[in-house]
């Protein structure tokens, strides 16, 4: 085992890179930059291709139980979206000179981290309206302002993801909406699923600045736009009027508009929760894992077949 | 006396009865009207194999296929949408494409029982979405100029997607087929297994005879060799031995199913039927 050492970045190269970042610049692939700065890239993309890997098992659990023709098909559509954007992503991160199959198997041996909120169980129909509106809300939030790192090829596909997850977001809030104007038992299986998602959805946009390590470098380039803290605002902002309007509480009693600051200001996280989370210790972190793994375990004889036959191919082709 | 008699009458042996209470009943439920049965067997099948083919979405071997098969599922769906609304107008009792799918029993349901088989491996999957591709394609191709212009609108549009399917399956077929050693083995068993259910596609009855003297019309032995001569071909370059015509087995179009259907509709209609009369 060498020991990983931070790299000794030419300054000069390093004062013209920060240069054009200060410029608002873009960076692309063939451009020079910091090994960290591709570290930190990488991390984040890997991390977000994943959550949209993940993120199909709680949606595509409810796919055939769906309670309408058209939401049947409008939630197969959407989590079909989630897996493009996973692809689209983990190709993304090729441009960065990382394999995506290597990517892919950090998360498969549990070794690589996805966002948090996947490891909670979708327990109602309802949960499909939610994790819309929460979920894809907060991942909107976050994406925006990623639009405009500096990266230019993950700044592009985030252009194109954001366009994407509006629409489910739309379609999750139009979901709540359905449920809070229908029988009482809807009502009820609403509420319980914003009761269980509203603090989830919080942790989505990670640990409080004051104890987001990477948080001042990731700044400083513009890998990040704004701190953790400034986007959970942000999206608790939009979405408390969001829930007035379709009449639902949310589950903390210390939420208040503070006239002052124009912010809905909101109670304490349970960061102990998060962390259990992160480390593996969520209600659900070992049956998602189980499940990719399952998938890729028993997709292994196709991929095997698939690779023969393209060999094949290659050779009756050279052969002719 | 009379009331003595009543008591034991009702249960003795051999005391022939007649007039009300006839025990003899016909030897099948009566069918709805034939449009509305040719529609709803139509419908069903797309609805049922859509429904196996979502099962997939989230699971697939390799992420591409996610897309795809997710793709696939969401056509079918979108067929089996326009087929039983269609159906339900028709029939003119007020139900919808909704009430049809999520308010009926297995027995009502009239899909062919290839369609509603577990999804079982990859292999399976796509074998039995190839047999009936094949089949769907040819039969939109026909059904696409018949003299019902609702049918003829939705199989021209369905006819394009399942082109797409076809051309997705029949690759598969072939990869598998001529992959590896096991893939083969494992794909011909799945063909082995499938094939008995092909039959079903093709069996005409009363229902086919009825909707075609009102311009529905499938000349149902062309179709067979056409499909027959698609199939041999994929076969063929899969290198699969096409399996001997053995027993059939069938009884969809009547209700009879396997008893696979009733575990799959216990999902699918779970939430529907839990709330009835309930908007989403
Ligand atoms: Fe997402
Ligand atoms: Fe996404
Ligand atoms: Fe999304």
């Amino acid at each position: 085992m060498t020991q990983t050492t931070v790299p000794q970045e030419d300054p000069a190269l390093l004062a013209a890179f920060e240069a054009r970042i200060a410029a608002g610049e873009s960076i692309e692939p063939k451009d020079w930059m910091p090994e960290r700065y591709r570290k930190q890239l990488t991390r984040m993309m890997a991390q977000h291709a994943h959550s949209e890997i993940v993120g199909m098992l709680p949606e595509g659990n409810w796919i055939t139980r769906a309670p309408s023709l058209r939401r049947k098909m409008s939630l197969i559509a959407k989590v079909q979206d989630e897996a493009g954007h996973g692809l689209y992503i983990y190709c993304g991160t090729e441009t960065l000179g990382v394999d995506r199959h290597d990517l892919f198997n950090q998360l498969l041996d549990g070794s690589a981290k996805y966002s948090s909120i996947f490891n909670y169980p979708t327990l109602s129909w309802a949960d499909m309206g939610v994790i819309g509106w929460f979920v894809d809300g907060a991942a909107i939030v976050n994406q925006t302002v990623l639009a405009k790192a500096s990266y230019g090829p993950y700044a592009r596909a985030m252009v194109r993801i954001c366009k994407e997850e509006n629409f489910h977001k739309r379609q999750g809030f139009e979901i709540c909406a359905t449920l809070a104007k229908g029988t009482p038992a809807q009502k009820e299986m609403l509420q319980d699923a914003v009761n269980r998602f509203w603090w989830p959805s919080l942790m989505m946009f990670g640990p409080s600045d004051k104890d987001s390590p990477n948080s001042a470098e990731l700044l400083k380039w513009r890998v990040k736009r704004k701190t953790n803290d400034e986007l959970r605002q942000r999206f608790v902002n939009l979405t408390v009027p969001q829930a007035q309007a379709i009449g639902v509480t949310l589950p903390d009693p210390d939420l208040r508009y503070d006239a002052a600051t124009k912010n809905w200001e909101f109670g304490e996280i349970d960061w102990s929760e998060f962390w259990d989370v992160v480390k593996g210790n969520g209600p659900c972190n070992v049956e998602r894992l189980e499940a990719r793994n399952a998938a890729h375990d028993a997709g292994r004889w196709v991929r095997e077949a698939a690779l023969a036959h393209a060999a094949k191919n290659a050779r009756s082709v050279s052969a002719a | 006396m009379a009331a003595h008699e009543e008591e034991e009458g009702g249960v003795a042996a051999g005391e022939a009865k007649s007039g009300v209470g006839t025990v003899a009943g016909p030897r099948q439920a009566p069918l709805a009207a034939p449009l509305v049965e040719y529609l709803l067997r139509l419908g069903d099948d797309r609805l049922i194999l859509g429904h196996r083919m979502s099962e997939w979405t989230g699971h697939g071997p390799i992420l591409e296929e996610d897309i795809a098969t997710a793709n696939i599922a969401l056509d079918l769906i979108g067929q089996a949408a326009q087929l039983l609304k269609l159906a339900g107008e028709v029939e003119g009792k007020g139900r919808t494409e909704d009430t049809l799918a999520y308010f009926r029993d297995g027995v009502q349901f009239r899909n062919c029982l290839l369609v509603e088989l577990p999804k079982g491996d990859f292999g399976d999957t796509m074998v039995r979405q190839f047999l009936f591709d094949a089949h769907s394609v040819l039969l939109w191709e026909a059904l696409a100029g018949c003299g019902h212009a609702g049918i003829a609108g939705i199989a021209a549009k369905a006819l394009k997607e399942d082109k797409y399917h076809l051309r997705h399956s029949s690759e598969w077929v072939v990869r598998l087929g001529d992959g590896t050693e096991e893939s083969r083995a494992r794909v011909q068993r799945s063909l082995d297994r499938l094939w008995k259910y092909t039959a079903e596609l093709f069996a005409a009855d009363e229902i086919d005879d009825a909707v075609a003297a009102l311009g529905v019309r499938v000349d149902a032995a062309g179709l067979r060799a056409r499909w027959d001569a698609m199939v041999n071909e994929v076969l063929a370059r899969a290198t699969l031995t096409r399996p001997a015509e053995g027993a059939a087995q069938r009884g969809g179009r009547r209700g009879r199913h396997t008893e696979h259907l009733g575990h799959l509709l216990a999902t699918m209609q779970s939430v529907a039927r839990a709330h009835p009369g309930a908007t989403w």
